[in-house]
């Protein structure tokens, strides 16, 4: 008898226990890519305000299958949805933060920043048209420096990425013979090389692999000490991944060009620009079911947008320039309303 | 409880005549009450068996059903198209079912002589304070979580294989003439030949634990008759021993290759994931479970995420081959002995 009266105290205590004392959390799901700084900011949100944040990062094409199914408030996307498809499912779509995507390479003897690429050689080594690290197309880039005649060890992502959608964007924009051979999506039919799970995936082949290149997010890079390499932009100018030229790529990017702000920032104009810089994006109900978890969930990213930025440059992420985000907030106003035709949110 | 109930029914059948109408009454109530509990334990069984059957009737149905739009659109094309084109919206399943079938069968080629090899060891010759610390260890090895072999094979084996086996048997097979095209190209460390041996290691406990128990379960006055017939070690376990268990034996291989061919983490780390059939071993590849778990969560489109379902559907008939497989050689050797 003893017995069952423990149990079912226990079971009352249990019951008891999972009554959440918030009664709801924002609810969001999809890219794994910013899953570190949506973290942080979700941290300081819930100090600052007592609401908390729940984001399953379980990648962007599990992101937008779930806002599709209407499990969760908000979904997050590395590769943004065309204007067509938005129209057709009533979302909303903008971006949240940025971020830069470098190639990685492994050579005895190269140290980061010390080997200068392009991106029609880039191209050629992922397609497997340069085979050696002492090709002439590498040579001309890098007159100076002392290249083996190694072979190359191609290492891409084998999971479905937003990494993977901008760098092979990039390749596209830069290379006929990617963009008819391979195109561009989340994942690709890579004609050479090994795949590796997710960016530390990556990073641990290169790390390993004499003779490889990779291309990982920045933040993976210099954590994993990783020889990163500089880029040839599309002024002809050879720049260093930094934040600075993130920033700068993002700053010329003409984001009314395309509906919900899906401007893939890979090859932008503009002298100091990284080339391949990569956006990833919130996806919501123009009008949604629920409307004041909708109104908690703008509530935060106008939190973020206003208060995130230094939290943001911490992580090697880029925070949205201010003109940007006056726009997107303007934007929320206009288009996301509820059943009463009032906005659900307004930042101002 | 229902011991102490039993006993009252028993002690009341053996007074016989001496009853009272009252302990008539209990005796009924009783029997009753056993009969009910009875029932209803039947029934319990019955329920659960079914459950078994509900829950696969119900895999199989939403794997097709899953599965439909891919095979609708590609049809037999899907078994015999390498194209694993997420951009263009092309999928084949060749590349994913032929490294499932390589990986499995470098795995089998060396675990079930090993394992067996260990199991005639223990049983046979293995001094006796020697026994239970073998035996702990392959144990433990079963219990290893698949992704630590993962890790382990990513961090520690694959570089070990790139340095020094990969070029040794790249130096070694150059020459051979049919040979030399499994071990060609450049030595990544990880593809199709290290998957294959992080699969032995994995499935090696499952035939080395059963083997032995089934070895131990030889009737020792066999074996000493064999032995006493003059018979070597050798001649005992391949004329005695293996014929006694073959069933036992042939189980825990059947065991260990559907592990085999559904490992998924462990493979994903060392394959290499590359959609390719390449003739060489050391080339990278993929298998169906390791691209299910790479693909699935970032497949945008109804057809990627059914081409991926139906990978999934495909696993789930080569490995009810496989079992088919198994009972029908058992039969066959069963009919064999017995005629």
């Amino acid at each position: 008898m003893k017995h069952w009266t423990a149990l079912a105290a226990a079971v009352g205590l249990l019951a008891a226990a999972s009554v959440p004392a918030v009664a709801a959390d924002i609810s969001g799901a999809g890219a794994t890519f910013p899953y570190p700084i949506y973290a942080k900011w979700a941290d300081a949100y819930k100090k600052e305000t007592g609401n908390g944040l729940n984001y399953q990062s379980i990648g962007s094409g599990g992101g937008i299958k779930q806002i599709k199914a209407k499990t969760v408030t908000f979904g997050a996307s590395d590769a943004p949805l065309s204007g067509k498809e938005l129209d057709s499912i009533g979302l909303a779509q903008f971006p949240m933060v940025m971020g830069g995507i470098v190639p990685v390479v492994h050579i005895d003897g190269i140290k980061p920043g010390e080997l200068t690429l392009d991106g029609p050689t880039v191209a050629k080594i992922f397609l497997g048209d340069i085979k050696k690290w002492d090709d002439a197309a590498i040579k001309k880039l890098n007159p100076s420096a002392k290249l083996p005649s190694q072979a190359i060890a191609v290492v891409h992502r084998s999971d479905g990425s937003g990494t993977t959608y901008n760098f092979a964007y990039y390749l596209s924009d830069v290379s006929p013979a990617w963009k008819s051979k391979v195109g561009f999506s989340t994942s690709v039919q890579w004609p050479v090389g090994i795949g590796a799970k997710g960016n530390e995936g990556v990073a641990n082949n290169v790390g390993q692999t004499k003779g490889s290149i990779g291309y990982v997010e920045y933040a993976y890079a210099l954590q994993n000490k990783l020889t990163y390499t500089k880029m040839v932009n599309k002024a002809g100018k050879t720049v260093s991944p930094t934040s600075e030229a993130f920033q700068a790529a993002a700053a010329n990017a003409d984001w009314k060009s395309q509906p919900g702000y899906g401007v893939i920032l890979a090859n932008q104009p503009g002298e100091k620009s990284w080339p391949m810089t990569a956006a990833t994006w919130i996806l919501v109900y123009k009008k949604p079911v629920d409307q004041a978890a909708t109104a908690e969930a703008l509530k935060f990213f106008a939190w973020a947008y206003k208060n995130g930025g230094k939290m943001a440059e911490s992580l090697d992420y880029v925070p949205m320039p201010q003109n940007v985000v006056a726009d997107i907030e303007n934007y929320w106003k206009s288009e996301i309303k509820g059943a009463d035709g009032k906005p659900v949110f307004s930042a101002m | 409880m229902s011991s102490s109930r039993r006993r009252i029914v028993a002690d009341v059948a053996l007074q016989g005549g001496a009853v009272s109408v009252a302990e008539e009454v209990d005796r009924a109530k009783v029997l009753d009450r056993l009969r009910l509990g009875d029932t209803t334990f039947r029934w319990l069984t019955r329920l659960a068996a079914i459950a078994v059957l509900i829950i696969l009737g119900g895999i199989i149905v939403s794997l097709v059903h899953g599965s439909w739009p891919a095979l609708r659109t590609f049809g037999f094309s899907f078994l015999v198209t390498e194209t694993w084109n997420p951009v263009t919206e092309k999928f084949g399943a060749v590349a994913p079912i032929y490294g499932t079938l390589v990986t499995s069968a470098i795995a089998m080629l060396i675990a079930v002589p090993v394992g067996l090899f260990i199991a005639i060891f223990l049983t046979e010759l293995c001094p006796m304070w020697l026994r239970r610390p073998i035996g702990i260890a392959i144990e433990l090895l079963a219990g290893i979580p698949s992704i630590i072999y993962g890790i382990w094979g990513l961090f520690v084996f694959a570089p070990f294989l790139q340095q020094y086996v990969q070029p040794f048997l790249i130096d070694l097979f150059g020459p051979v003439p049919v040979l030399s095209p499994l071990f060609e190209g450049p030595p990544y460390g990880i593809g199709i030949f290290t998957a294959g041996l992080i699969l032995a290691i994995m499935v090696l406990p499952f035939v080395t634990s059963i083997s032995r128990d089934v070895f131990d379960a030889v009737p020792p006055v066999l074996k000493e008759a064999a032995y006493g017939l003059g018979c070597t070690t050798w001649e005992v376990a391949r004329y005695v021993v293996l014929p006694y268990t073959r069933v036992g034996v042939i189980g825990g291989v059947m065991l260990g290759l559907g592990r085999a061919l559904g490992e998924t983490m462990a493979v994903t780390f060392v394959i290499g994931n590359a959609h390719r059939v390449s003739a060489s071993l050391l080339a990278p590849g993929t298998t169906i479970s390791a691209t299910i778990a790479n693909e699935f969560t970032e497949a945008v489109g109804d057809l990627y995420t059914s081409s991926l379902i139906a990978l999934g559907l495909i696993l789930f008939v080569i490995t009810f081959i496989v079992l088919a497989a198994a009972r029908l050689m058992l039969m066959r050797l069963n009919a064999r002995i017995g005629s």
